[in-house]
């Protein structure tokens, strides 16, 4: 016999809302199963994550509102944008060279069958401005500045500093989140734009010392394939890239649980969500400049 | 007088922990009420309400008459202008200096910008918690008594008109202890700031305050001036005091 009813239980996680719990009992031994279906275990994680989504937006309007808001801090803008900026340039420069320099590698042996290798600078430049070079340094600044920004405003939040913050009359969200996201904004395009050229230069690096092909002729024919438009699409992607992380980021930093342990799990999971938003976002964002920009 | 500050049948719980039930107290301008309890009673959560970074479950809190409760953020920051809070773990932010910190509420709050009135209001305010040369020092640096003192000063840098200190002297050797109870009888007597203080070091507390409020359970259950509350027959109430004045006395 299976009945169902609806009870309240106040525990955290998904639990928290009124939910239906089918009570299954074996009218032989008299055994009683409580648990909910699996149904409706799928339904509150939907409302679960409903409800995230909907503070999430919420924070964007307020990012949004207070972006606009006075004062300007200035300071705090370009302290961010040397720790994402400037600090960067060393990682951002090895990673997008040793990508460049393997992508001309693997291109080469791949071309060369068909006496094509020449044409692995457009490859090359082609794919890296358009693709490479967003995601991959977005993915490093995930890694290098994304997770700080979570553990950061997650401890914080936890030593009660954004409480002591708010009642100084500042808004955690206007002091730190906004100069984070329009650092971001402005880095993570100029960052790509290093990793452009890097990337650029480490592919013809091995075409012309490596393999000797003929570098008035690479370069040639990587400028003609090579428009602007390419260029401009992987920096528009980056930008929104870095809203993304940094508006994520800050978003579980500021959210995190209480403890050492609450810290650590908000940077984990604004590393995961961010990592796997952007590859979203990037797809979508590809297939809209494939129709329109190319 | 009337009430600078008064909580109506304050109510907040955490899941299944009612923690206050139903506070009902009036907070008289300029004078010094203290707020004592046992630990875990509700006295941080009691200020979070005040201050309005917490929201309670039900019930008002009335600053002037103007409830905080209701109010939109703006209105809100507004009137936090006027407190200032002095946190139980100071709540230093850790990315800045000492004095940094302790301009943080000058420049935020008062909109000073001149640096050279900024640099004497910090040393001033590390003069009253008698670390003068701390200034350049990170928090990270300090012991927990030295942040603390430091938490005490960002909160009197702006003068506000109402002062919390949640424990000020606790974790605090006794004579620094009586220099900050010191402190705060003279921002009341000299700046006539309303200083209301949550704290367990009782003899003090019945020393230096006009009103005092013993909170148990979530509830008040004896509060008045000093020399009323002294002869309160609560148990709990007893207890405290007992303890208190004997230990005292060895
Ligand atoms: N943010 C929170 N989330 C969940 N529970 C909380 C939170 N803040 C406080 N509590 C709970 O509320 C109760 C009262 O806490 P509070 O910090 O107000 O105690 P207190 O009276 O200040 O004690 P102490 O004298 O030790 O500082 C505690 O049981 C605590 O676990
Ligand atoms: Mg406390």
């Amino acid at each position: 016999m299976i009945c169902c009813r609806i009870v309240n239980r106040g525990q955290r996680h998904v639990w928290n809302h009124a939910q239906i719990v089918v009570i299954l009992w074996n009218d032989k031994t008299g055994v009683r199963l409580i648990k909910p279906s699996k149904s409706v275990v799928a339904r509150n994680f939907a409302i679960e994550k409903l409800e995230q989504t909907g503070r999430f937006v919420l924070f964007l309007g307020q990012v949004v509102r207070y972006t606009f808001k006075r004062p300007v801090r200035v300071r705090l803008y370009l302290e961010q944008m040397e720790k994402i900026g400037v600090d960067s340039v060393p990682i951002i420069t090895l990673s997008s060279l040793a990508i460049g320099m393997i992508f001309a590698l693997q291109m080469i042996s791949f071309l060369q069958p068909f006496r094509a290798e020449i044409a692995t600078g457009s490859a090359v430049a082609l794919s890296m401005s358009r693709e490479f070079a967003p995601v991959v340094t977005t993915l490093m600044l995930i890694a290098k500045n994304g997770s700080a920004m979570a553990a950061e405003l997650g401890t914080m939040k936890v030593t009660e500093q954004l409480d002591a913050m708010e009642t100084m009359s500042v808004e955690p969200i206007h002091y730190l989140v906004v100069p984070r996201v329009i650092a971001s904004l402005v880095m993570f395009p100029m960052l790509t734009l290093l990793a452009n050229v890097v990337g650029v230069l480490g592919a013809f690096l091995i075409a012309t010392g490596a393999y000797e092909l003929e570098a008035a002729t690479y370069l040639a024919q990587m400028f003609r394939d090579l428009q602007p438009t390419d260029v401009y699409s992987g920096l528009i992607k980056a930008a929104v890239m870095g809203v993304i992380v940094s508006t994520i980021c800050t978003y579980h930093g500021l959210h995190s649980l209480s403890g050492a342990r609450g810290v650590g799990e908000s940077s984990t999971h604004a590393v995961v969500a961010s990592s796997v938003s952007i590859l979203i976002a990037d797809y979508l964002m590809a297939t809209v400049m494939m129709a329109v920009m190319y | 007088m009337s009430a600078i500050i008064r909580l109506e049948q304050l109510s907040k719980s955490f899941d299944s922990l009612d923690v206050l039930r139903g506070i009902s107290l009036d907070f008289e301008s300029k004078e010094i009420t203290s707020i004592i309890g046992q630990s875990g009673t509700g006295k941080s959560v009691l200020f979070k309400c005040m201050i309005g970074i917490m929201a309670p479950d039900e019930g008002r809190v009335f600053y002037k008459g103007k409830d905080l409760v209701e109010m939109s953020e703006e209105e809100k920051e507004l009137v936090q202008r006027n407190f200032g809070y002095a946190f139980q773990d100071a709540a230093l932010f850790d990315s800045m200096s000492v004095a940094e910190n302790i301009a943080f509420p000058l420049r935020e709050v008062l909109g000073i910008r001149n640096r050279r009135e900024i640099r004497q209001r910090v040393r001033e305010m590390l003069e009253w918690i008698e670390l003068p040369d701390i200034g350049d020092k990170n928090p990270s640096e300090l012991s927990g008594g030295m942040r603390k003192r430091v938490g005490v000063a960002r909160a009197l840098a702006i003068k506000p008109e109402i002062l919390l200190f949640d424990e000020p002297t606790s974790g605090l050797d006794p004579v620094l202890g009586q220099t900050i109870n010191d402190l705060v009888v003279r921002v009341n007597r000299e700046l006539e700031l309303t200083c209301i203080l949550i704290t367990h070091d009782i003899p003090a507390a019945f020393r230096i305050s006009d009103k005092v409020a013993f909170l148990h359970q979530g509830e008040v259950i004896a509060q008045g001036p000093p020399r009323e509350v002294i002869r309160s027959e609560h148990d709990m109430v007893r207890q405290f005091v007992e303890n208190s004045f004997s230990s005292q006395e060895v």
